[in-house]
C-alpha cells in the first residue's frame, strides 16, 4: 500500500492531482495564460481537494494537527471572502454581545457549505466564550 | 592620611554601549521569572471519560481559553499516562542523546502539558539546549529571514532593498509600514522586488490580522507570520484574538493557500501587563502547545518583542533557545528570534547568534534586518544592514551555514537599479504613479531613506489607497511585468502564486530552493551525530567563504610591492663586509629581500626614505652608519645581533623588509635585544630616526630614554599579520644559509622612481 507521502511534492510527483479551485491544472498556470487573460483570481485558488490531500500527506508524516488544520480549510475554499472576514471578526472578543449570532453562523457554515469542523470549532468557542464571559463589549 | 582614589576604569566601563541595556533582578511577583516561578503550577493531567479534565493543577471548570483549548485539542489521549508519567531527567537525557530519534520525543511532547515540557528543559543547560536543537528541528537545511522596511515606506527602495535580499540568499522576506495604511504600497513593492533574481523567496506583509489577510487573498504576500498568540487569556483578548479566531484564521489562510506560521515568545504577557506571576518560559509553553492544537504548522518564537526584556534577566539568552527547542520537539517549524536588538554591546548581539549559527535552524533569524537600523520599522532588528558582513564572517569563522551568501558590490549597482525600474514600470503600467529617472538614480545609490529623493509619505498613502479601492491583484502585477519587459521577474511572481495550487508548501518548515519546495517531509533534519545531518556541500561552502576582499598572494604582492622595474638598483653591494674598527660605527643590516623585492613597510613607509632616517639619526646622534646586506636569516635579532657583531662599536640595527627592527649588541643572547620596534604597522619615520640616535649615542657609551612606539589597542594581528606572513615568506625564501654579508652602498636619484 503506498503511502500519500510518496505524492509529495505534488507538484512533482503528482502534478495531475495539482488543479486549482476553478479546474485549472498547474502545468496550464503560465506566464502566456496570464498575460493572454486566461487566469484570473479563481485560477489561482487552492482546491479543496488539494487541501484534503496534503492533509492526508501531513497525517502520513505524523502531523495530525496541521492535517485537521488543512480539512478546516478544505471547509472554507467556497466560503466566500467577506463572509470569512466577517466571521473571524465575529470570533474576536468584544464584536458580539448576543451569543447567537455566532451560533448562528456556525450553523449557516454547515448548512450552506458543509463546513461540519468549521461548525464545530465555532460552537466550542461559543461555550468557552459564555463560560469566560467574552460577549461582552470592548469598544 | 589619604582615602584610596576612585578607579577611573569605572568611568571608561561606564561610558560603553553596554551601559544602555538593563539589567533586572529575578522577581516572580513583577513576572521577571525565566524558568521557575513560586506560582508555575507542577505538572499534571487528568483523563476522564476521554476527556481532559485537569491541566497542570487546574481544573476544567476553571480552565481559561489557553487551557480549554490544549485540553481539548494538544493532549493526546494515546500518549499522555505514558508521557506524563516520565521522568524530566530522562527525557532529557533523550533529547541530547543522538541514537534516540526525534520522532520518538515528538511523540512524547503530544501527551506533555506546558509545565511537563518545561521540567524536561530547565533541566538543561544553554549548551545541552542548544545540542538538543541541533537534533530536533524540523528541516535539514537551514535558512534566514529578512526584514525589508524603510522609514518613508517608499517603495522604489522597498523593491531595490527587497531585491538585494534575494540576492543575500534569504528565503522570506518581510515588510511592515511607518504608516499602517501603506500596507498595499508596501505590499506591491516588496512582492516586485522579491521576484528580482532567483525567485522562489517567499514574502509576507506584517500589518493588523484582517487587513494581512485580504492583502494576502490579493495574491501579493505568500505567508503569514504575525499569527499572535499570547500565554494569558488577558493579553491574549488584549491582543484582540482567542484561540479560536486565531485558528479559524490560520484556515482561512489556508484555505487560499497561504502558508501561515504563528508568533509568541517570553515576555509579551509581561510587556502587556497581565503574566499572573508566572515565568516566560512556562507562559510560552502554553502558547506552543495551543500552537500546536491549532494545527498551524510553524511559530515564529524566541522572544520576539520580548527578547529584550527577557534578555535583561540573568539566564535570559537560555531561556529563549529553550522555548525555540519546545517549538521543534512539538513538530513545529521554527522561525527562531534574532529578530531584535537585545542589547547596544556588539559583543552580546555576536555571543546570542552564535549557538543558532552552530545548530542550525529553519529560520536562523525571524528578522534579519537588511536594511539600516534606523530603516528598520520593526525597531532594530538583532542584525541590521550595518553589520550583514560580520554575520557572514561568522558564518565564515565556525564554518557554519546561516543562510547567507556574501555579494560582490558590482553586481549590486546593476541588480537595484533593476528592481527600481520593475516597480516604476509597474506604478506607470497600472496608472499609480509617474517615477522620475532622478528619484531612482537617488534611490539606487542610498544605503538608507535619509539619502534619498523619492515618494512623499502622503504620495505612498495614495498610491496604497489607489491599490486597495481598485482590487488590484498580484495577477495584475505580473501582467503589467510581462508588458514592460520584465519576464523575468512576472515569471517568479508567478511562481509564488502557483505554490497556491499545489499546497505543497503549506507543510511544515517549507520554503523554496531552486525553485522547488523543499520541507521537513522532503528534507527532514536527520542528524543523528557526526557525518549526519546537514553538511554545506563543497560549492556552498565555497561560496560562504568567499566574503568580500579576500587576501591571495598575488593580490597582497601585487599591492604591496610598488616595483618599478625601470628603477636601478638603489641598494648595490660591494663585496664581502667586514667587521670595523671606528668606535662610534653602527652597522644597519638589512635583510635578504630589504628594498628590491620588498619596497616598503607594512606601514607604507618607502624602504629609502626609511634608510634615510636610519642614517640620518645615526649622524645626528654622533655615530657613523654603514648599510649591509645580510643574507643567511631573515630574522629580526639575527640580522640585529650580525649587525652588531660586524660594528666597531659592537653596537648594530637589524631591520626587515616589513619594517621591524631591532637594537642589538654583540655580547648579547640573539633573542635580549637591547631595544625591539615589533610593531612595524605604527612605527614612524620619526621613530627610526630615533632608533637610529639612540644606536649612535649607545655606541658613544650613553644610556638614551629608550624609544617607546605607543600601540592604541588595534588589533595589529587581525589587521595585518596575514598580509605580513605571504611578505616574510619572500625574505625567507631568499635566504641562503652560508652567504656571508655584502657590504652595501646607497644610489638613489640616479634614474627610475622610488615608488
Amino acid at each position: 500500500m503506498n503511502s500519500p507521502l510518496d505524492l509529495y511534492p505534488i507538484a512533482e510527483k503528482a502534478p495531475e492531482a495539482a488543479v486549482s479551485a476553478s479546474g485549472m491544472p498547474l502545468e496550464r498556470l503560465t506566464l502566456d495564460a496570464v498575460v493572454s487573460g486566461q487566469v484570473g483570481p479563481a485560477e489561482i485558488r487552492i482546491s479543496a481537494e488539494v487541501l484534503r490531500l496534503q492533509a492526508n500527506i501531513a497525517r502520513a508524516a505524523g502531523r495530525d494537527r496541521l492535517a485537521l488544520n488543512l480539512e478546516r480549510a478544505a471547509e472554507l475554499v467556497d466560503v466566500p471572502q467577506d463572509i470569512i472576514l466577517e466571521t473571524y471578526e465575529m470570533m474576536r472578543p468584544g464584536r458580539l454581545t448576543d451569543p447567537s449570532l455566532l451560533s448562528e453562523r456556525a450553523e449557516m457554515l454547515r448548512r450552506d457549505y458543509g463546513a461540519h469542523a468549521i461548525a464545530a470549532l465555532i460552537e466550542e468557542a461559543v461555550a468557552v466564550y459564555g463560560r469566560r464571559n467574552l460577549f461582552r463589549r470592548r469598544y | 592620611m589619604t582615602s584610596a582614589p576612585r578607579w577611573r576604569r569605572f568611568d571608561e566601563w561606564d561610558s560603553r554601549p553596554l551601559r544602555r541595556d538593563q539589567f533586572a533582578v529575578e522577581d516572580s511577583e513583577a513576572g521577571f521569572a525565566t524558568f521557575h516561578s513560586p506560582w508555575d503550577p507542577a505538572p499534571s493531567a487528568q483523563v476522564e471519560n476521554g476527556r481532559v479534565v485537569e491541566i497542570d493543577g487546574k481544573l476544567e471548570a476553571e480552565f481559561d481559553i489557553l487551557d480549554a483549548f490544549i485540553a481539548a485539542h494538544h493532549l493526546d489521549l494515546d500518549v499522555i499516562d505514558e508521557a506524563m508519567a516520565m521522568d524530566p531527567a530522562e527525557v532529557a537525557r533523550m533529547l541530547v542523546d543522538i541514537n534516540v530519534p526525534r520522532e520518538r520525543l515528538e511523540r512524547l511532547a503530544r501527551g506533555m502539558t506546558p509545565a511537563k515540557l518545561v521540567s524536561v528543559v530547565s533541566m538543561m543547560s544553554s549548551l545541552e539546549i542548544t545540542f538538543a536543537y541541533s537534533k530536533m528541528r524540523q528541516r535539514r537545511t537551514p535558512g534566514n529571514q529578512a526584514h525589508v522596511t524603510n522609514a518613508k515606506d517608499d517603495p522604489l527602495q522597498l523593491a531595490a532593498d527587497a531585491a538585494v535580499a534575494v540576492a543575500l540568499g534569504f528565503d522570506e522576506v518581510e515588510t511592515t509600514m511607518r504608516v499602517a495604511s501603506n500596507s498595499w504600497a508596501n505590499a506591491m513593492a516588496c512582492a516586485v522586488g522579491a521576484a528580482v533574481g532567483r525567485g522562489g523567496v517567499l514574502f509576507q506583509c506584517s500589518i493588523e490580522e484582517a487587513e494581512e489577510l485580504r492583502i494576502g487573498m490579493a495574491g501579493f504576500t505568500s505567508y503569514a507570520e504575525t499569527v499572535s498568540v499570547y500565554g494569558t487569556e488577558p493579553a491574549f483578548v488584549d491582543g484582540d484574538d482567542t484561540p479560536w479566531s486565531k485558528a479559524f484564521l490560520t484556515a482561512a489562510y489556508a484555505s487560499r493557500g497561504i502558508k501561515a506560521r504563528c508568533t509568541s515568545g517570553a515576555s509579551a504577557e509581561l510587556l502587556m501587563g497581565f503574566h499572573e506571576r508566572q515565568s516566560v518560559l512556562y507562559l510560552e509553553a502554553r502558547c506552543l502547545c495551543l500552537q500546536r492544537a491549532m494545527g498551524v504548522q510553524g511559530t515564529q518564537n524566541g522572544g520576539i518583542d520580548g527578547a529584550p526584556l527577557t534578555v535583561s534577566m540573568a539566564g535570559g539568552m537560555r531561556e529563549l533557545m529553550a522555548e525555540n527547542l519546545i517549538a521543534v520537539w512539538l513538530g513545529l517549524e521554527c522561525a527562531s528570534g534574532n529578530d531584535t536588538r537585545i542589547s547596544e554591546s556588539e559583543i552580546r548581539v555576536g555571543a546570542k547568534i552564535t549557538p543558532y549559527l552552530l545548530a542550525g535552524s529553519d529560520l536562523i533569524c525571524s528578522g534579519f534586518g537588511s536594511i539600516r537600523k534606523y530603516d528598520n520599522t520593526f525597531n532594530p532588528s538583532l542584525f541590521n544592514g550595518e553589520d550583514i558582513e560580520d554575520f557572514l564572517a561568522l558564518q565564515r569563522d565556525f564554518e557554519a551555514d546561516g543562510g547567507l551568501t556574501p555579494i560582490q558590490e558590482g553586481d549590486m549597482r546593476e541588480l537595484r537599479m533593476h528592481a527600481i525600474r520593475a516597480i516604476a514600470a509597474v506604478f506607470d503600467e497600472l496608472g499609480l504613479a509617474k517615477v522620475p529617472e532622478a528619484w531612482m538614480l537617488s534611490v539606487a545609490a542610498a544605503s538608507g531613506s535619509q539619502e534619498t529623493e523619492s515618494f512623499s509619505p502622503g504620495e505612498v498613502a495614495r498610491i496604497s489607497g489607489a491599490i486597495r479601492d481598485r482590487g488590484l491583484t498580484a495577477l495584475d502585477v505580473v501582467r503589467a511585468l510581462e508588458r514592460r519587459g520584465f519576464a523575468k521577474e512576472a515569471e517568479n511572481l508567478l511562481m509564488m502564486l502557483r505554490q497556491r495550487i499545489s499546497g505543497d508548501y503549506l507543510q511544515t518548515s517549507a520554503i523554496l530552493r531552486d525553485g522547488k519546495v523543499i520541507s521537513a517531509l522532503n528534507d527532514p533534519n536527520d542528524y543523528r551525530g557526526p557525518g549526519s545531518g546537514y553538511r554545506m556541500s563543497d560549492a556552498r561552502w565555497q561560496a560562504v567563504r568567499s566574503v568580500r576582499d579576500l587576501q591571495t598572494r598575488a593580490g597582497v604582492l601585487e599591492r604591496e610591492r610598488r616595483v618599478d622595474p625601470t628603477a636601478a638598483p638603489w641598494l648595490v653591494p660591494k663585496g664581502e663586509a667586514q667587521k670595523g674598527s671606528d668606535p662610534h660605527e653602527v652597522v644597519v643590516g638589512l635583510s635578504p629581500a630589504f628594498g628590491n623585492e620588498l619596497t616598503q613597510t607594512t606601514a607604507g613607509h618607502d624602504l629609502i626614505d626609511v634608510v634615510l632616517a636610519l642614517t640620518e639619526g645615526i649622524r645626528e646622534g654622533g655615530g657613523v652608519p654603514r648599510l649591509v646586506r645580510i643574507r643567511h636569516t631573515a630574522d629580526t635579532s639575527f640580522l640585529g645581533l650580525t649587525a652588531a657583531r660586524l660594528s666597531g662599536s659592537g653596537y648594530g640595527i637589524g631591520i626587515q623588509g616589513k619594517g621591524t627592527a631591532v637594537i642589538h649588541r654583540a655580547d648579547r643572547l640573539p633573542h635580549m635585544n637591547i631595544e625591539l620596534f615589533s610593531n612595524a604597522p605604527v612605527t614612524t619615520l620619526e621613530h627610526y630616526r630615533a632608533m637610529g640616535r639612540n644606536a649612535a649615542l649607545y655606541a658613544r657609551g650613553q644610556t638614551p630614554e629608550p624609544i617607546i612606539v605607543p600601540v592604541d589597542g588595534q588589533a595589529l594581528g587581525a589587521r595585518h599579520h596575514v598580509r605580513i606572513a605571504m611578505l616574510y615568506a619572500i625574505e625567507t625564501g631568499l635566504v641562503i644559509a652560508d652567504a656571508p654579508p655584502l657590504g652595501l652602498a646607497m644610489s638613489i636619484g640616479q634614474g627610475g622612481t622610488s615608488a
